[in-house]
């Protein structure tokens, strides 16, 4: 790319309670593209580019959104979270292990935003109805396991964190 | 009936039968399982690929020139870069690399050239900037005027694809009842999320490289790759990344020889990553069918004859349309007897996206079809839709149209009994969640305005690949001081065979650690994953691999401790001589030893179909019944899929959670068919590449899934169990057309269901 | 070309930076922007954020007027529940039916605005409140209403340097509600909506229909006719057969086409039904 399109400029994304700076960029990228392409971060799957299927998932400033629609350069002074950023140490988070229990991961390309959506579902709800949980998570497409398990999967973690 | 087959019961986590954990699931949940669109090298180039905007056009010229202009821009390839073999395919190897000047493009979305550069910015750029001069010309679009001959030729190789006839029986048999109906299925798509991706490492003097790529099937990837760059097998190495979901739409080659051409000419790494649009063009979709089905009964309700023509719209090149096509009119009958058939069966080559596989192969369409027929057989003779088919049911022994006999457990009796014992849903109530009924938080409905139905499908499905295709698997396992591994090169994307050959090995060789090496071409082919067939072959293979390692312990342990051989068995960890009674752990055999074995698993040979359509041309079938409860605004004609009631013939259950996710998902499949999902063609040009107006069911579309698994064990199968992947697909889509029938009265042939055709 | 992206802290601000720039590219929720430069090639220059303008993140609510003022860069999401929904319970339903989660949480009117797609999921609301919408430019502020605001598919009054700074709705007294029909239950790009407005104190119908027309369409002669036809009153009753004649008058006034999305001979139905619902569902 020419360097007339490719910023000199230099901006910072605070990911994961971390700073990253981002250099030679171009201004229409994504910040699923950021994320995934330069700071090494590749949790979150594009699938679709338009906000339609939710794998691009990430907590930007307490609100999930899809990171595809997001303008990286336009989310400085945000804090970000990604599906990294969630166990501690690498440890598996409650929600993680009870979708592995819960048989909730085939192909796991919608996996890290649907980990991340019901991490944000149960942050803001923590005893949400079956409905409640369908609707919320009604922006993420999976598209191998037709949902029985996922549900299975949050049902086992409210059980769980209510006890 | 269920037949208790004497395997020691499970007790060891992690063995057949229990809920193994994922190999990959860690990894997977915690985003750092590297799909093929994850893979990065240093020095890495981007690519992306031209396509035509016409779905029939002659290229006059191509010029580059503008788009090697711009700064970042590495190369372009086109059709002469192209080393060996222009064409590549499954079966006819039609499909151009790239439209070449002078050639036709037959479809629109087909490549024309690909480049590579700096950014994926600059590559939309170098696209936008490459210059294509067509001359139009006249799409074929109708399939039916193939058929007739009227369509002009628009391959050298012929618009007919596959022509084939099943007679069998007495063809003057006329029934008490007939009921006959035409039938349509939409064009459906695989719309796996994992979006295509390839990244190809050229070897550092040109002469090879090293592919990594989602694919199902890496080495007949391999074969057509080597073809078409003119190097030799040995010289590429397939490499297969983590694959997103196939569904089938990975078993053509898509975007794999473009990667490699891009790398080898610019001496870089190269990825290409399509996004959802292209992907849409990218690969092989359901292919589109009408077909006619007539069914003569005498007054009991027993099937006498069926007849049935069968068109099925392959699109620009072949793919796997002529197997799509036997699959289809060779499940004509369903799951029932039949001792009289006309059948005629074409698959043919038109202007529209080219169609392959897609999850359940031609079967999904017949089944339509037939199951749709029963309802009307049902209703013509005063009988239950239960009835009706527990009359028919089919049953090991049973001779097919076909003359094959039916050697597979067949409990579909038994399927439909299990399907029918299940409780029915609640009754919806006044004051049901505006997310339970029709049209959702959309609030255009209340209670007063729906009416519920019920309906049922029952299909059979075949396992594995037909008519003399050798569709071997190979696995090879290694028992190295302890340390059991276990290598294949069968794609996992997503159904849990990785999963599946841990338990295998943990079973035969009694350890809990299996090892499970890169999955490549360095072994021999495991087929592809599809056709429901990779828990039997490669199954089988990891099977057999382990316990030719197995034999090689026993050898070692009973020298080395003084063991019975002919007594030696393992249970749990440990080697056990039941005459002596002496036991030894495993870990304590094993020290210190090395055994490698490869084995291959072979099917028992099937034949090709004579042309009368006689001949033992499928390996095994599997069955399901499904029952469907709908909710129907039937004023607007909106649905809400309350309940799928299902019973499955599985043979065994190797693992509970990941059979049921099988189920599941594909009814989640057989569910978009029914009411959403299609690919919108008109004068062969997509409408709807994209998720805004190709939709697949969400959280908010999935219904109530109460499931039966019937364990009557396989014999013929290695492990007793068969493939439960494309089942639960097939039958929910006439379960739910016929509920909706149920609910509304209409006729509704076609699929996917509209409102417009409920309500106007 | 710099990559940073301009960030004004103050409506001013913003006033001074779009003048300087006016044909940079407003950016709030991202959900159409990017959308275009993701699949559409759009190569975006200048681009204005509007995430630290505090003042259209706020909404108010006057009332003495019966008013309540939205900020142009609320997003969906939060007029879904709490105070907003209370006042304007269409505009909750509607905003809750727009895309999914994710884009509901970014998304926003003045987007909804800016983009004017008669399939916008908010406009048949802002039509049938007779919401006026406020811009502002470098020639200082100017109040439109909303007949005035949309004036085509995908067009709008906004002149070079305008943007979309508020839009105030009445909080009417009676009942209000929006409908929107789609090929599935969740996430859908409208095939047809309606919203309809009764107001008990003075005895009025508006209703206003999206997706079947160039622009949304206010069904001021269906709303006559049933104004003379039967009260609208708090306590009035009303006769189904009414309700069945209102619904196909609003279809006559529809003006829908055919697409791959759906029919206009269903899009038609669609409304007929859907003003007759909501109609009878205003008077239980």
């Amino acid at each position: 790319m020419s360097s007339e399109t490719l910023g000199n400029e230099i901006y910072t994304l605070r990911v994961n309670g971390q700073d990253h700076q981002v250099k030679d960029a171009w201004i229409g990228e994504s910040l699923l593209y950021v994320l995934r392409e330069r700071l090494g971060l590749p949790g979150a799957k594009g699938a679709c580019e338009q906000g339609e299927c939710g794998s691009c998932t990430v907590v930007m400033d307490s609100q999930a959104v899809c990171s595809c629609l997001v303008m990286a350069a336009a989310a400085v002074d945000t804090e970000i979270l990604t599906v990294e950023g969630l166990g501690e140490n690498g440890s598996l988070t409650d929600i993680q292990q009870a979708f592995l229990a819960a048989g909730g991961v085939q192909c796991g390309f919608c996996t890290p935003g649907f980990i991340v959506a019901v991490h944000h579902l149960l942050d803001s709800n923590p005893e949400p109805s079956d409905d409640q949980i369908r609707e919320s998570l009604s922006g993420n497409i999976c598209r191998c396991t037709g949902y029985g398990r996922i549900l299975e999967a949050v049902k086992i973690v409210i059980s769980q964190r209510g006890a | 009936m269920t037949t208790t087959h004497t395997v020691s019961t499970p007790t060891r986590a992690g063995t057949l039968g229990t809920n193994a954990h994922r190999p990959d699931g860690v990894a997977k949940v915690q985003g750092g399982f590297a799909f093929s669109s994850d893979m990065w090298s240093e020095n890495m180039l981007w690519g992306a690929t031209l396509r035509s905007p016409h779905p029939y056009a002659k290229i006059i010229s191509i010029d580059d020139s503008a788009a090697l202009a711009i700064d970042g821009v590495e190369c372009v390839v086109t059709a002469q870069d192209v080393p060996g073999s222009p064409y590549y395919g499954l079966i006819m190897s039609d499909q151009p690399v790239f439209a070449a000047i002078g050639d036709t493009v037959r479809y629109c979305g087909e490549p024309i050239a690909a480049v590579a550069a700096d950014h994926p910015e600059t590559c939309k750029r170098a696209l936008a900037a490459i210059r294509v001069v067509y001359e139009i010309l006249t799409p074929v679009t109708n399939p039916q005027d193939c058929v007739s001959g009227i369509a002009p030729q628009i391959h050298p190789e012929g618009n007919v694809y596959r022509h084939q006839r099943i007679i069998t029986g007495d063809q003057s048999i006329v029934g008490d009842v007939i009921v006959e109906g035409t039938y349509e299925i939409g064009m459906q798509d695989q719309a796996f999320l994992g979006l295509e991706s390839a990244l190809a490492i050229p070897d550092s003097g040109g002469e090879g490289l090293e592919l990594y790529v989602a694919t199902q099937w890496l080495h007949e990837d391999r074969k057509q790759i080597a073809a078409c760059l003119n190097i030799p097998e040995d010289k590429i190495r397939l490499v297969l990344g983590g694959v997103g979901g196939a569904f089938g739409a990975r078993e053509d080659i898509s975007l794999q020889v473009h990667t490699c051409l891009l790398a080898l000419k610019s001496g870089r790494p190269v990825r290409i990553s399509y996004g959802r649009e292209e992907s849409f063009y990218g690969h092989v979709h359901r292919h589109p069918a009408t077909i006619w089905m007539r069914h003569h009964a005498d007054r009991n309700g027993k099937i006498l004859k069926i007849e049935s023509t069968m068109l099925f719209d392959g699109g620009a090149y072949c793919s796997t349309s002529p197997a799509v096509l036997i699959n289809a009119i060779t499940h004509t009958q369903g799951p029932y007897k039949c001792d009289n058939a006309s059948v005629e069966g074409w698959a043919v080559r038109t202007n529209n996206p080219p169609c392959g596989a897609m999850r359940g192969f031609g079967v999904v369409q017949a089944c339509f079809a037939h199951e749709s027929q029963m309802e009307k057989l049902a209703a013509a003779l005063g009988l239950s839709p239960v009835e009706i088919r527990l009359r028919n049911v089919m049953e090991t022994g049973d001779r097919l149209i076909t003359g094959q006999i039916m050697d597979s457990v067949a409990p579909v009796e038994q399927c439909i009994r299990e399907t029918d014992a299940i409780a029915m849903p609640e009754p919806l109530l006044p004051n049901a969640d505006i997310r339970q009924i029709p049209g959702g938080t959309g609030l255009t409905a209340q209670p007063g305005n729906i009416v519920r139905g019920v309906g049922w499908g029952v299909s059979m499905k075949n396992l594995m690949y037909s008519e003399g295709f050798d569709d071997y698997s190979t696995a090879r396992c290694r028992m190295t001081d302890g340390v059991v591994s276990v290598k294949f090169a069968t794609s996992e994307v997503g159904q849990g065979f990785t999963m599946l050959a841990q338990q295998i090995a943990r079973t035969i060789l009694g350890v809990d650690e299996v090892l499970l090496d890169t999955i490549d071409t360095q072994v021999g082919s495991a087929g592809s994953t599809s056709a429901s067939r990779q828990t039997w072959m490669s199954g089988g293979a990891v099977k057999a691999a382990c316990e030719k390692v197995l034999e090689d312990l026993f050898d070692h342990a009973a020298l080395t401790f003084e063991l019975s051989r002919d007594h030696v068995r393992i249970e749990e960890t440990d080697i056990v001589d039941i005459l002596s009674g002496r036991r030894i752990a495993v870990s304590e055999a094993s020290k210190g030893i090395s055994f490698d074995r490869t084995e291959e698993y072979h099917h028992p040979p099937t034949e090709d179909l004579d042309e009368n359509g006689q001949g033992n041309c499928h390996v095994a079938f599997a069955f399901v019944a499904h029952r469907a409860v709908v909710d129907v605004d039937v004023e607007l004609g909106l649905v809400k899929v309350v309940q799928i009631a299902t019973a499955q013939d599985v043979g065994r259950i190797l693992n509970p959670i990941s059979v049921q996710g099988q189920v599941e998902g594909g009814i989640a499949q057989g569910l978009g068919l029914a009411v959403m999902e299609e690919i919108i063609v008109n004068d062969g040009k997509v409408r709807n590449p994209s998720f805004t107006d190709y939709l697949l069911p969400t959280f908010l579309d999935a219904p109530l899934v109460e499931m039966v698994l019937i364990e009557e064990f396989e014999p013929k199968s290695p492990l007793g169990a068969k493939g439960v992947g494309e089942p639960p697909c097939i039958s929910v889509t006439p379960a739910i057309a016929n509920a909706i029938r149920n609910a509304t009265g209409r006729e509704l042939p076609r699929v996917p269901i509209r409102p417009y055709d409920i309500c106007l | 070309m710099r990559v940073a992206v301009l960030t004004p802290r103050s409506v001013d601000e913003l006033v001074a930076t779009l003048s300087e720039y006016p044909q940079a590219s407003l950016l709030a929720g991202g959900t159409d922007l990017m959308v275009e430069v993701n699949l559409h090639g759009r190569q975006p220059g200048k681009v204005i954020s509007l995430r630290r303008v505090e003042e259209l993140h706020e909404w108010s609510h006057r009332t003495t007027q019966q008013t309540v003022t939205i900020g142009a860069a609320v997003p969906y999401s939060f007029m879904e529940t709490g105070q907003i929904a209370e006042l304007l319970p269409a505009l909750a339903q509607a905003a809750r039916t727009v895309g999914s989660p994710q884009i509901r949480a970014a998304g926003t009117l003045g987007g909804n605005l800016g983009t004017c797609s008669p399939a916008g999921d908010t406009l048949p609301v802002l039509a049938a409140l007779n919401a006026v919408i406020h811009l502002l430019g470098p020639d200082g502020a100017r109040d439109v209403p909303w007949p005035d605001f949309m004036l085509g598919v995908k067009k709008n009054c906004l002149e070079i340097g305008e943007f979309v700074h508020s839009i105030t709705l009445p909080v009417v007294p009676g009942w209000q509600g929006y409908a929107k029909v789609g090929s599935r239950n969740a996430m859908v790009i409208a095939t047809a909506s309606t919203c309809l407005v009764r107001d008990t104190d003075e005895g009025l119908v508006t209703v206003a229909l999206g997706s079947v027309g160039a622009t949304i369409i206010r069904c001021t002669q269906s709303e006559n006719w049933l104004a003379k036809t039967t009260s609208l009153r708090l306590g009035a009753q009303l006769d189904r057969t009414i309700a069945v004649e209102f619904g196909q008058r609003v279809a006559s006034e529809s003006k829908p086409i055919d697409d791959h999305r759906s029919t206009a001979e269903y899009r038609k139905h669609c409304v007929a039904i859907l003003a007759q619902r909501l109609l009878m569902r205003s008077f239980e």
